[in-house]
């Protein structure tokens, strides 16, 4: 689905990829995780093209990415801050989408499941953090592509989106779709993901099941696990 | 790159500035024709406004509308689009809708007082044209100057002092060399600084069609020597291309390395 060779990153002298090789199959739901600055998110970037890497190779369901703009076409994104031009409306933005990638009706069930129809006629500008991301949620989930990337998803939603949002990637992946997420709520990490990805100082510490962390670190829970990941490494 | 085009002009024509701007032009021009009462010489009035003035909004709207539509742009760059369409269409759809409020502004109240009746017909034309061409050149460099620099006040402020240096210092940097090298012979010099600068090459270009040597100036009566009228026209309209071919392709080489 996704493989990425060597990728190296760096920001003026700010290593932030140092070598990350990275084989993501098709099928099931891949949690991102490190500390911050560990280079989560322009890992995800890098995927999506926004980031050009310094030297490496990312193949997108069997392309390379370099200097393409089409393979896009196959992925569904979630940027981790929900900035939108603050003077369109939420209908306009989500027509706008539409009109640039593909026609689609799933929106409308979107909207009802999230209940944005009172906030269809209002400005972006004026709605609160968690009503953006909702709008961020349908303009992502709208589209049916194989491959589904949500950077911080859980950011400022309430329980009852919570719980509809957990319910929407479980049922986008009993699809045969691909999600990868990055979080830092380890309990929705813990309850969602089928493997996990930890990134540590731009290189990949630690890929597997959760299990396998667990066993790895000698530690009965998830959060403690990945507790004890950053310790020993910052002691 | 239409789409992002239609979308940009079209969040732009929202926008109160724009018609801000267009009706600056409006009175302008109603202003000038009704006090002077003769349209020649309202055209070179114009020329002076025109020549200062376009650069300046040009720059200032490129680097305000890149800035101000970073998010936009953000959530343009996740989809299939190439990068270079997203960047041309925004590019085209601030320089598009500032020249629509000059050509317009301008336009309207020298239609209704009889333009095309008069024979200044053609020097206007020209004016309007000179005026796209300088919005066209500065949106551009704006856009350089926005991408290059990630920190907002630093843009405004190059953009600033680009507009600053090459409406007011280059002339009298240009002024002084003339001056301190005047016992060399300074034709070829003189034309290729008036080159260098697209708000120099568009008052050459304009004084050259109304054809008033005594505001045509040192360089103006080399330019007229070296390429007689026409081919100066069509000599300086070339160059002003270059001017406006030149930043675009910087537009979309600075953008396909950018990160976001």
């Amino acid at each position: 689905m996704v493989s990425i060779q060597n990728l190296h990153k760096k920001f003026n002298k700010n290593i932030v990829l140092n070598g990350v090789n990275l084989d993501i199959n098709e099928g099931g739901i891949f949690a991102v995780l490190g500390p911050n600055g560990s280079g989560k998110t322009t890992l995800i970037k890098s995927i999506l093209g926004m980031v050009i890497p310094n030297k490496g190779v990312i193949n997108v369901l069997g392309e390379n990415i370099k200097n393409n703009s089409s393979y896009r076409n196959k992925i569904d994104y979630l940027p981790q801050i929900a900035n939108f031009p603050s003077n369109l409306k939420v209908k306009e933005l989500i027509k706008m989408i539409k009109d640039l990638r593909t026609d689609t009706n799933a929106d409308e069930r979107l909207i009802q499941l999230f209940k944005l129809e009172p906030f269809l006629d209002k400005k972006l500008g004026n709605l609160s953090g968690g009503t953006k991301q909702k709008v961020n949620i349908i303009l992502t989930f709208m589209f049916d592509s194989p491959l589904i990337i949500l950077d911080e998803p859980t950011t400022g939603l309430d329980p009852i989106s919570l719980i509809r949002l957990k319910e929407l990637i479980q049922e986008e992946k009993s699809k045969g779709k691909t999600i990868l997420i990055t979080s830092h709520i380890m309990s929705f990490v813990e309850e969602v993901s089928d493997e996990i990805v930890f990134l540590l100082e731009g290189e990949i510490y630690f890929k597997g099941t959760i299990s396998e962390l667990k066993a790895k670190t000698n530690q009965p829970d998830f959060e403690h696990a990945i507790a004890s990941i950053l310790t020993d490494n910052h002691a | 790159m239409l789409k992002i085009l239609k979308y940009s002009f079209y969040d732009l024509m929202r926008s109160r500035w724009s018609y801000v701007y267009f009706a600056f032009y409006l009175l302008l021009g109603i202003v000038l024709l009704f006090l002077n009462n003769d349209l020649s010489k309202a055209v070179i009035t114009l020329m002076n406004v025109i020549i200062v003035i376009v650069p300046l909004i040009g720059t200032i709207f490129g680097v305000m509308y890149y800035y101000n539509s970073k998010e936009f742009t953000e959530l343009l760059l996740a989809q299939p689009l190439k990068r270079s369409s997203i960047f041309l269409g925004q590019y085209l759809g601030v320089a598009i809708s500032l020249s629509m409020s000059l050509i317009l502004g301008l336009g309207l109240p020298f239609v209704f007082y009889g333009l095309f009746k008069s024979n200044a017909i053609w020097d206007f034309s020209l004016l309007l044209v000179t005026g796209t061409f300088l919005t066209f050149i500065f949106t551009a460099l704006a856009f350089n100057i926005a991408l290059s620099n990630e920190n907002k006040i630093k843009g405004f402020g190059y953009a600033i002092l680009l507009w600053l240096f090459l409406a007011i210092i280059y002339d009298g940097l240009f002024l002084m060399s003339l001056i301190l090298f005047e016992d060399y012979p300074l034709d070829k010099l003189s034309l290729f600084g008036t080159m260098l600068n697209p708000i120099d090459l568009s008052r050459t270009l304009i004084l050259l069609k109304l054809d008033i040597s005594a505001l045509l100036g040192y360089t103006g009566a080399v330019f007229k020597k070296f390429f007689g009228t026409d081919f100066g026209l069509i000599l300086s309209l070339l160059m002003l291309t270059v001017w406006v071919i030149l930043p675009v392709l910087r537009i979309t080489h600075k953008s396909k390395k950018k990160d976001f």
